[in-house]
């Protein structure tokens, strides 16, 4: 340590930050006594009030992954397959999203982040910011954005403080994804009591760039000039990540100037004056997004990820507010900033490009030798840091685990102490399921959201996954995009519920005839700090780790969101799971939909046989429990690679994944495009759970739908039987406009479709309309 | 360069309507920046959806105050051929080439839809017999809610000024009008976006014929006929 760094600081210039940093004040800023201690011993003195706002919120949960970054490393980030299409091209935590090749010399990065606190306090503003955020994540790569999506959670739609939230974070994410211009392909929703009070607003974006074109965040080359670029910073948003890393409580609310105020408007002046800029040869150097803790942590990421120093004069920063001290300027989150570091001696051209944008350019600092983080404010040092302590060196935890009671008892459940399903309550069952909030239509979301724009939207929401024509890249592709989470299986069983929205992810891209390249997951958990959420975490991390292992799809970026605790409750662990997924050839894009009768709908995998953890359990007794589904990966693998096979060779007219709700959900579902068409659903035996309930409403994994030309039958039959994968013929597609099943030739349900659909596509609607 | 394709702070469906004009119509066209002239060789004008200036004010109302308007308006007078389309149909009522305005959705949520309009019968480029009497375009829009005072109203539907109507009204849009021409027939304003629905994979293609028709004078010079009112 030279002398040089332990000489004390001087003054601030605003005297309101000259204060003794005392105990109750290192508290406040969310640091624990050992952790004051390590920020002594890196420094060798006291730091400052700028300083310690500055350690606070790089060593948070949500900048620092503090709890989780043991745990993260379980994920595979590469292929095993070095042949297969989907390298790694930019690999996780590496810059501010991953990108992977999809072939002819293009990449897509994508990432998805959560916003789960500020939507919760304020959800317009809060899912608004959320896209931002995610968005500029990716063209800060150099990627041109195409499209969106979101997975959220609410609390039952019966509450009117639920509906707000909902109504309120659907209008943001519309707002500032449409304004943008980005397609938004919807994603998933859910709705479960857990979620009342600490919804999940996790956003997704991809988007597609030349593999060099793929810019990086490291501010390198001494004496090359750093750019703060967009509109002023404010005092919105201050302190935003270390308010992301704390329980919710009734006084959140106290803390909406922590949420960040987006204009939607600025970031589409700001993607486009970024891809202008970054379009020009040799110009750009680094650049980073402003995103939680703002100016500090584009300052010290860059640096740090450039193993230089780097020194910043906040008088140059823009500012739309008066009397802004270092604190505040370095802790704000005013959103649709970028920092920018660009070649010595071509200051023009970036200035340039940004007038053209109406955007500010300002030039605030430079690239220094050495490994220090400067900040000067008004003529005096206010911060001076070592950029690494704040990136590298966080504390690490090893929080203690235990398995929650109800775990134990979801293992040891028996099915017997749930009673039989009688015939004629089949039908009143399958009502109640298509009513409830997380099965219905989705509609009323998504057409909120601008998901044509772009002109590529080839599937839209509602089917298995949304998939986008590359047609703005100029080349022949498609992308496929599928969030998944069932939260209900990972309370019962974290490992495996965590590897079932693995599975499932997969399983609906495959359903739209595409092969997964690889994830982005969104880790939505409570505080980490009790042994018991700790556990659920911990277990879902490691199966999600096994799945991706497994099945050579890697992880390439993601989030973590813990805290996410309200009151007396806490979210069941939500690990959501992005995959991409490709399409080469236009026929083989598939949807859930069965469009005319001469069909045949065909179950792969065998008869469902499981109800632990089910939505009937849900909608028919109120009962979160049960033994969740066994999930078998080499069935799996078998099922998938068979669809994409049976697709690839045109066998499939449309392709349905079996998910909440069970068999007679799934075939509703296929129907609901053309309510006119109908089915008679005939099978011999219950199988072998022998109950009528799981056969029907059985949430078993490993389950797809297909729908099959009646001449092309045989073709697949045989080439099933040749997998010795089980495929049974349910029935054949007519046009009564009824749904009928009889089971050993008895009819137990014989139902309107077009009532069905009614009930299942007003369900949403309908809640949303009643105060 | 024959179609000029306007570029606002704020446009997003600039590319979309060039790749419709360019890529599948094979029509010479460019994005030109609001702050730019309009090029000399310009036959016709495209006014691309999306959020001018963020939609700030009212939708619209700032764009026609940028540089470029002098020029679309002179381009206007002298019978050149503009097609606004959603943003670009806001921008030109406010402008005042086309008449009425475009206010929030009576559902006051955004639409995104593949939405059933009929053709009207209007002119000679724009009818049922030339683009059939239904066609399915996508609509994507928060505000476009159409109005214009009663007399004015009478006055366009007398003229024959409405192109296109909505099959089941999705913004409360006065008479479900979706489209208008001016008086003269050419300045064209509409809602439902033509240029998402010009591919294979769009959910029509019935868009083709409407940009087609509006292309005609550019496509096929000699058959013009101005205002066949």
């Amino acid at each position: 340590m030279t002398e040089n760094i332990v000489r004390p600081l001087p003054l601030n210039p605003d005297p309101l930050l000259n204060v003794e940093i005392t105990t109750e004040l290192v508290a406040q800023h969310g640091l624990l006594p050992e952790e004051y201690e390590t920020i002594l011993k890196i420094l060798g003195r006291v730091p400052n009030l700028t300083e310690l706002g500055i350690f606070s919120v790089m060593w948070s949960e949500h900048c620092a992954y503090k709890n989780t970054r043991k745990l993260l490393r379980l994920f595979p980030t590469e292929k095993k397959d070095k042949d297969a299409i989907g390298q790694v091209l930019v690999k996780a935590g590496e810059e501010n999203a991953g990108v992977i090749d999809v072939g002819e010399g293009w990449g897509v990065a994508f990432k998805i982040e959560s916003h789960n606190h500020p939507s919760a306090i304020e959800p317009f503003e809060g899912a608004a910011t959320g896209v931002g955020g995610i968005v500029r994540d990716i063209f800060t790569m150099g990627a041109r954005p195409v499209l969106l999506t979101n997975s959220l959670r609410f609390g039952s739609l019966e509450s009117a403080q639920v509906k707000r939230l909902f109504r309120g974070v659907v209008s943001g994410i519309s707002h500032y994804g449409n304004c943008l211009g980005i397609p938004n392909m919807g994603g998933d929703v859910y709705f479960d009591d857990c979620y009342e009070g600490n919804p999940l607003v996790n956003a997704l974006c991809a988007g597609i760039l030349k593999h060099e074109e793929i810019q990086r965040g490291a501010a390198t080359g001494v004496g090359n000039p750093v750019y703060y670029v967009g509109p002023g910073t404010g005092r919105d948003g201050l302190g935003g990540a270390s308010f992301a890393s704390r329980e919710l409580t009734e006084e959140s609310a106290a803390d909406r100037p922590a949420v960040q105020k987006g204009d939607p408007f600025m970031e589409k002046l700001l993607l486009e004056a970024c891809l202008e800029m970054m379009a020009i040869p040799g110009l750009v150097v680094g650049i980073q997004d402003m995103g939680a803790a703002g100016l500090t942590c584009s300052t010290c990421e860059t640096a740090s990820r450039g193993n230089s120093g780097i020194e910043i004069d906040l008088d140059l920063v823009p500012q739309r507010e008066t009397g802004m001290n270092s604190y505040e300027i370095m802790l704000s989150e005013s959103q649709e900033r970028m920092l920018v570091i660009v070649q010595k001696g071509r200051e023009r051209e970036i200035e340039e490009v940004f007038e053209k944008w109406d955007l500010h350019a300002a030039h605030v600092g430079e690239v220094k030798n050495g490994d220090r983080m400067v900040v000067k404010h008004k003529g005096v040092v206010v911060a001076d840091l070592p950029a690494k302590s704040l990136t590298d060196e966080a504390p690490i935890y090893d929080q203690p685990a235990s398995e929650p009671a109800h775990v134990t008892a979801a293992r040891d459940w028996r099915v017997d102490s749930i009673p039989e399903l009688s015939p004629d309550s089949v039908e009143s069952s399958l009502l109640k399921l298509l009513a409830h909030p997380t099965i219905a239509s989705k509609r009323w979301v998504w057409q909120q959201y601008d998901h044509m724009v772009m002109s590529g939207c080839t599937v839209e929401p509602g089917s298995d996954a949304g998939v986008v024509h590359l047609s703005i890249a100029g080349i022949d592709k498609r992308l496929a995009i599928s969030n998944d989470c069932n939260n209900r299986f990972c309370y019962l069983d974290p490992y495996k519920g965590a590897q079932i929205a693995f599975a499932e992810c997969m399983r609906n891209l495959a359903c739209s005839g595409a092969k997964a390249l690889a994830v982005t997951d969104n880790l939505n958990f409570a505080n980490p700090n009790k042994p018991e959420a700790y556990f659920m975490l911990k277990e879902c991390v490691k199966g999600l780790a096994d799945a991706c292992t497994f099945f050579d799809v890697p992880v390439v970026g993601g989030n973590v969101s813990l805290y996410n605790e309200h009151g007396e409750g806490a979210i069941d662990p939500t690990p959501v799971i992005s995959m991409v997924g490709l399409i080469e050839k236009a026929e083989r894009v598939t949807r859930s939909f069965v469009e005319q009768s001469g069909q045949s709908i065909i179950l792969l995998g065998g008869l469902p046989n499981e109800l632990g953890g089910s939505y009937f359990l849900q909608t028919k007794y109120g009962k979160k429990e049960g033994t969740c589904p066994e999930v078998d990966f080499s069935e799996e693998k078998k099922i998938q690679d068979f669809l994409i096979h049976s697709i690839d060779s045109g066998l499939v007219e449309a392709a349905h994944d079996l998910a909440e709700g069970g068999l007679l959900v799934a075939v509703s579902e296929m129907l609901f495009e053309k309510p006119n068409l109908g089915i008679d659903l005939s099978v011999d035996s219950l199988g072998n759970s022998n109950r009528l309930d799981a056969l029907l409403f059985g949430e078993s994994q490993g389950r797809v739908l297909i729908s099959v030309s009646d001449d092309k039958l045989d073709e697949l039959l045989v080439l099933a039987g040749e997998k010795s994968l089980p495929a049974i013929v349910l029935g054949s597609i007519n046009e009564s406009g009824r749904l009928k099943f009889s089971l050993s030739g008895n009819e137990i349900l014989d139902s309107n479709v077009a009532q069905l659909h009614r009930i299942w596509s007003d369900a949403i609607p309908r809640k949303m309309n009643q105060n | 360069m024959k179609v000029a394709i306007l570029q606002f702070p704020g446009s997003n469906c600039d590319w979309d309507a060039e790749h419709a004009v360019k890529d599948v119509l094979g029509i010479n066209a460019a994005r030109i920046w609001h702050k730019s002239s309009l090029p000399s060789e310009t036959e016709a004008i495209i006014v691309p959806g999306g959020f001018s200036f963020g939609d700030y004010l009212r939708c619209g109302a700032i764009a026609r105050f940028s540089p470029i308007m002098k020029d679309v308006k002179s381009f206007a007078e002298k019978g050149g051929q503009i097609l606004g389309i959603c943003n670009g149909f806001q921008i030109l009522c406010e402008a005042g080439l086309l008449p009425g305005a475009l206010i929030r959705n009576d559902c006051l949520e955004f639409r995104c839809v593949n939405q059933k309009v009929k053709v009207v019968d209007s002119n000679d480029r724009f009818n049922p017999a030339k683009l059939g009497s239904e066609l399915v375009i996508p609509i994507a829009h928060g505000e476009g809610n159409y109005r214009l005072k009663s007399a004015e109203l009478d006055k366009l539907e007398s003229n024959n000024q409405v192109l296109l109507r909505y099959d089941d009204n999705p913004n409360g849009s006065i008479n479900d009008i979706a489209g208008i021409r001016n008086e003269q027939g050419n300045v064209y304003g509409m809602m439902p976006h033509p240029e998402r629905a010009v591919e294979s994979y769009h959910p029509s293609t019935d868009g083709i014929s409407i940009l087609k028709s509006f292309l005609e004078p550019v496509l096929n010079p000699s058959s013009v006929e101005l205002s066949a009112s």
